[in-house]
């Protein structure tokens, strides 16, 4: 325990060694691009732009339904014990539940979840009009709503009163009872989020234009693009999700920088 | 090394007892007190500062480096607060501006730290030692002595004798604090029972529900189903003074559900109307405001302790720590179709205090 190496042979053996950190290195690099590579994949939507009123679309739809949705929801929508009734659900929540892939359903769970999206835009369109001619509901929002171009204090304002407890005040999402949850707000288009207040997806209550005006879902709209497009004033956010994350990163980092600075004043020098 | 006055023979770091401690251990005939044997120190180990000049100059060049480092963080931070001013209306230039001073202040700060345990460590001298532990009490003739001032002072100042002067200095220490407790009971309720206001809120007979926050009454009608309202009473949103108070005790969650879903106990049939049902949003856990409700399950989350109250069936608790169902605010309708309330809350809203009825 006594014998001293010199500096040079030390050095000698240090430079035909890998860096102990290299391996950890590698193995986040690689999955940092397997991770990019599938959100590249993932992230695929289109807008529709079909005509919804037309009588050809209307049949389309119909077609489409009987061969996908019809096993749950009933050849003529009216709902059975696996899926609920679509009659006077509206063009709006097919637009909302197909457009963001959450129906067709892959399994029966908690709750459906966002998947990638199973239908073309024009085949979303078809349903959605389907569905709209079968009763009277909640239609797809016009785009002067969608525009992004409200009263992002007021819109933020509602959002911490009516959405903020179940969605995180940032929009981050949060968990529910059961195994349900509020999904992440974050990258949701603007049709998409609107026609979530309107027709109440899944556990979401309803809010109609008598409880948040169409002006207001414009405003709240605004703060959650918002809230998206500048970064936070704080640096980094880790995911916006508050004390638990927050706690999390300040007891790993924090305290562990403190301890390896402990153990470094009170090691004995070389 | 200097001595104190408790006259323990002190021991100079490089004169440790350990050596001794080694051999008294070592006897045959003599029972050590303590099984566990003190190994003494470990052979000294020179560093390579001590062997080597070439790093003996390198770690010193480390360390006025690092000292030179923190006179360049505090100079930086300095230009950072110049560089980069916070601009109203930008929180981008808040989060700038912290940045750089902070990492500035940061590089000043422990750089000057690393430096001097650096210096501490490969430069200075490093001989182990022991400081022995010294007993408590003291010398007999230092606590003779103590006593003998104590006497002296009673004599000199007649604290003993003088008792009149004594009394009255000990009144007035204790009166002296009082004025605190008048003070601290100040910032509380003064003019009114704080039981009252706990158990009262603004929620009387014919009081519009409205929304909250712009104060907008509802009608039933625009209560359609699977919908949530967050409520506040009518007139709390126009309020100046205690607006906040009262909106913490009166605030109130409007569901509507299908009629069918409800089991209500006979007793309270007449306070929904139509499927709509009010309960307070004030959690009877701690307080946390309770409004994350499932449109299907009817179940009512509260996010701080994942109490969960079935809205089905008066709130009951079916999760969590609360121990009391969220109190339900009776609600009609008016001639012109707005809804209203019947009377208040029929119980204290919010948690459990001392005097709750």
């Amino acid at each position: 325990m006594t014998t001293i190496k010199t500096p040079r042979a030390r050095r000698a053996r240090k430079a035909g060694r890998r860096h102990p950190l290299a391996s950890v290195a590698l193995i986040a690099i690689g999955l940092l691009f397997t991770g990019g590579a599938y959100a590249a994949f993932s992230t695929s939507t289109a807008i529709a732009t079909t005509d919804a009123s037309s009588q050809q679309t209307i049949a389309q739809g119909e077609k489409l339904f009987a061969a996908n949705c019809a096993t749950c929801h009933g050849l003529s929508a009216q709902g059975s014990s696996e899926g609920p009734s679509l009659i006077g659900v509206g063009a709006a929540s097919v637009d909302f539940q197909v457009g963001t892939g959450r129906m067709p359903m892959q399994m029966q769970g908690p709750q459906a979840q966002k998947k990638p999206v199973q239908f073309t835009a024009e085949q979303t369109a078809a349903l959605a009009a389907y569905v709209a001619s079968l009763a009277p509901g909640p239609a797809i929002p016009a785009a002067e709503l969608l525009d992004s171009a409200g009263d992002s204090a007021n819109g933020a304002e509602l959002f911490r009163i009516n959405c903020a407890m179940c969605h995180n005040v940032a929009g981050a999402g949060g968990a529910l009872t059961e195994g349900k949850f509020a999904p992440a707000i974050e990258n949701v288009s603007a049709q998409h989020i609107y026609e979530a207040m309107i027709t109440g997806p899944q556990n979401m209550p309803v809010f109609n234009d008598m409880n948040i005006t169409p002006e207001d879902k414009r405003d709240i709209i605004t703060y959650l693009k918002y809230v998206e497009d500048n970064p936070s004033p704080g640096g980094l956010a880790l995911g916006s999700l508050g004390p638990v994350a927050e706690g999390l990163f300040i007891w790993i980092f924090g305290l562990g920088a403190i301890v390896a600075l402990t153990v470094w004043i009170t090691a004995k020098s070389n | 090394m200097a001595k104190d006055d408790n006259g323990a023979e002190h021991v100079t770091a490089a004169d440790s007892p350990g050596a001794q401690l080694a051999t008294s251990a070592a006897s045959t005939a003599v029972v050590t007190r303590d099984a566990l044997v003190n190994p003494g120190f470990p052979p000294h180990r020179p560093r390579i500062t001590d062997l080597d000049h070439k790093e003996e100059r390198k770690a010193e060049r480390a360390v006025y480096t690092l000292f030179y480092v923190s006179i360049v963080g505090s100079v930086f931070a300095i230009a950072a607060y110049m560089a980069f001013p916070i601009v109203a209306e930008d929180p981008g230039s808040v989060r700038l501006n912290n940045l750089f001073i902070g990492l500035g202040l940061s590089l000043a700060l422990l750089a000057i730290g690393i430096g001097a345990v650096h210096w501490g460590k490969a430069l200075m001298s490093d001989h182990e030692g022991v400081d022995e532990r010294h007993p408590v009490r003291g010398t007999e003739p230092v606590r003779a002595r103590a006593v003998e001032i104590f006497q002296q002072a009673n004599e000199e100042s007649g604290f003993g004798r003088r008792t009149l002067i004594r009394n009255s200095l000990i009144g007035a220490l204790v009166v002296f604090p009082l004025p605190a407790v008048v003070l601290f009971r100040g910032l509380g309720p003064m003019d009114q029972d704080p039981v009252a206001l706990l158990n009262e809120t603004m929620w009387k007979k014919g009081v519009r529900l409205t929304m909250d926050p712009s104060g907008i009454p509802i009608k039933a009608a625009d209560v359609t189903l699977g919908s949530s309202f967050h409520v506040i009473p009518e007139g709390l949103s126009e309020m100046e003074h205690g607006r906040l108070e009262e909106k913490a005790k009166a605030a109130v969650l409007l569901i509507r559900m299908d009629p069918a879903d409800l089991i209500e106990s006979d007793d309270r049939k007449s306070w929904s109307y139509q499927g709509i049902v009010a309960y307070s949003k004030i959690c009877t856990h701690v307080g946390c405001p309770v409004a994350l409700y499932e449109q299907h399950t009817h179940h009512l989350l509260c996010p701080c302790h994942q109490s969960q109250f079935d809205v089905e069936n008066h709130c009951k608790v079916i999760f969590g720590p609360a121990k009391r169902a969220l109190p339900q605010l009776p609600i009609a309708v008016d001639a012109e179709g707005y809804l209203i309330a019947q009377s208040d809350f029929t119980e204290p809203v919010g948690p459990s205090f001392w005097e709750r009825a």
